[in-house]
């Protein structure tokens, strides 16, 4: 559920890094959490992210909620297949699901979160 | 009566069915089992299931029941002067602000059976209680009685074949018994979701049985209140404390069909009758959202000044886009005019619709 090639922030969006693009989504737990969701609303490309700042919302049909960034950088994609097929974040969170790709300012960043095992203890003592 | 995690006897049966369980209104109540889009599809397509045992039953009897209900709700009675009818109505304080919405059915010569919103039970009792003479008893069956509805195209057929052959289902709006796996009950031709179906009134001992019972069924989804409320939303119907309250009054609230102009010397008539004359300042109309989802509470501006808030919002799973019902001024209320809504931090347009947003369901074609 937790893939170990991940890393995972706080509130609860995961980060592949390749190379100095770190592509962002939302994790299977977040996900099942929001239940269906009906709208993906994501920034533009060329915008700036900062760490800890909201980037967009993902809305499901009970509960709305804003998408943090986990590091800072320049936007250089965004996933547009999510404005016709929301439902993509439900079905495949961690590939097809993706929200948005960032240029890093600093990888550390990415190092510095966590990864799937702390991740997955992180939820047991939130849940 | 202690409000904090009530369970309603089918509480165990909604964990074990995996069911995400939230509080509402001091009750513990599932708001989805596998998904809000799933259930409502299931509703208007199949037959759903929900638990509504938390709402209130309260039996009215006695020589003065007819004349002293007459004087509490806004609704006229004579219109369920037949055994076995429903009346949908609400109940106004002196100034005409709406102290809950019920149904009332005639279950006997001399009594009547009134449902109550669970969130208003408690004020819905003091206030019916001080309001009756003597004369007339009441009675809190809330505990004892569970309510199951079962709703959907299918509803019926699954109903029937449980009751048995002979038995003939009651009319849109009326109540009859039934006797549903060796149980007996009383079954109702009511609902909120906008398709044929009926609930269930059984004694709080035998809802597990009835419950699994239709679940047997391949057609039946169980049913949380997060389709609940998209469904009644899709038909326009008000939910109490998002589309009205105490500080709403019938006309505006476009309830003004329950109180009817021949009837006077009810509790709010004089109040009523004076927002009729005067004309409402603002009404509750439906709104079609093009973009995002529309809450309780967002902002509704017409050329950038806020109008208005939203009263009930969601996504309509049937139509794939927002709709919502909000307060604005009487000359934004007609059909077809553009308003927007303030989605955070984005604006939408919207478009004044009259409801139902969903026009085509198993209900409309059966009053067609």
């Amino acid at each position: 559920m937790y893939p170990k090639e991940l890393k995972y922030d706080r509130e609860h969006e995961w980060v592949r890094l390749e190379g100095d693009v770190a592509t962002i989504g939302i994790s299977d737990f977040a996900q099942d959490q929001l239940g269906e969701v009906v709208y993906v609303d994501l920034p533009s490309v060329g915008e700036a992210v900062s760490t800890g700042e909201s980037f967009g919302e993902v809305e499901s049909v009970k509960s709305v909620s804003e998408l943090f960034s986990p590091i800072s950088g320049e936007i250089v994609e965004v996933n547009e297949a999510l404005e016709d097929a929301p439902e993509t974040v439900n079905e495949d969170c961690y590939n097809a699901g993706w929200m948005i790709k960032v240029k890093v300012e600093d990888a550390a960043e990415v190092e510095a979160l966590m990864d799937a095992d702390d991740y997955e203890a992180y939820i047991a003592e939130e849940a | 009566m202690t409000e904090a995690g009530r369970m309603t006897p089918l509480y165990t049966e909604h964990v074990a069915l995996g069911a995400r369980m939230v509080d509402f209104a001091g009750w513990q109540m599932p708001v989805q089992y596998a998904g809000i889009i799933e259930e409502h599809n299931a509703v208007r397509s199949a037959v759903g299931i929900f638990d509504v045992s938390h709402m209130g039953e309260f039996r009215v009897f006695g020589f003065d029941a007819r004349e002293s209900l007459q004087r509490i709700i806004t609704n006229d009675l004579d219109r369920i002067s037949t055994l076995g009818s429903a009346l949908y109505t609400v109940m106004c304080d002196e100034d005409g602000g709406i102290i809950d919405d019920l149904i009332v059915y005639h279950t006997g010569d001399l009594e009547y059976l009134i449902v109550a919103n669970a969130a208003n039970r408690q004020t819905d009792w003091d206030w019916i209680t001080a309001h009756l003479p003597e004369t007339v008893e009441i009675a809190d069956e809330s505990d004892r009685t569970a309510l199951i509805a079962v709703q959907g195209p299918g509803a019926l057929a699954v109903i029937g074949e449980l009751a048995g052959e002979g038995w003939t289902p009651p009319d849109r709006f009326e109540i009859g018994e039934a006797t549903l796996d060796s149980v007996p009950v009383l079954v109702a031709r009511t609902g909120y979701t906008g398709e044929d179906g009926v609930e269930v009134f059984c004694h709080a001992s035998q809802a597990a049985a009835i419950w699994r019972t239709l679940l047997s069924f391949p057609e039946v989804t169980p049913c949380g209140l997060g389709a609940r409320d998209t469904l009644r939303l899709e038909m326009g119907y008000p939910l109490y404390g998002s589309d009205m309250d105490r500080g709403v009054d019938p006309v505006s609230a476009g309830l003004g069909w329950v109180a009817p102009k021949a009837k006077s010397g009810y509790i709010g008539a004089e109040a009523i009758a004076r927002v009729r004359a005067e004309g409402p300042e603002r009404k509750l109309v439906g709104l079609a959202v093009s973009e995002g989802v529309p809450r309780h509470g967002y902002p509704v501006l017409h050329g950038g000044e806020e109008v208005g808030k939203v009263a009930s919002g969601t996504f309509s799973p049937t139509l794939g886009h927002g709709i919502a019902t909000a307060y604005v001024p009487v000359a934004l209320a007609d059909p077809g005019t553009g308003l927007e809504v303030g989605i955070r931090r984005k604006v939408a347009s919207a478009v004044v619709t009259k409801p139902p947003f969903v026009k085509t369901t198993s209900l409309s074609a059966l009053k067609s």
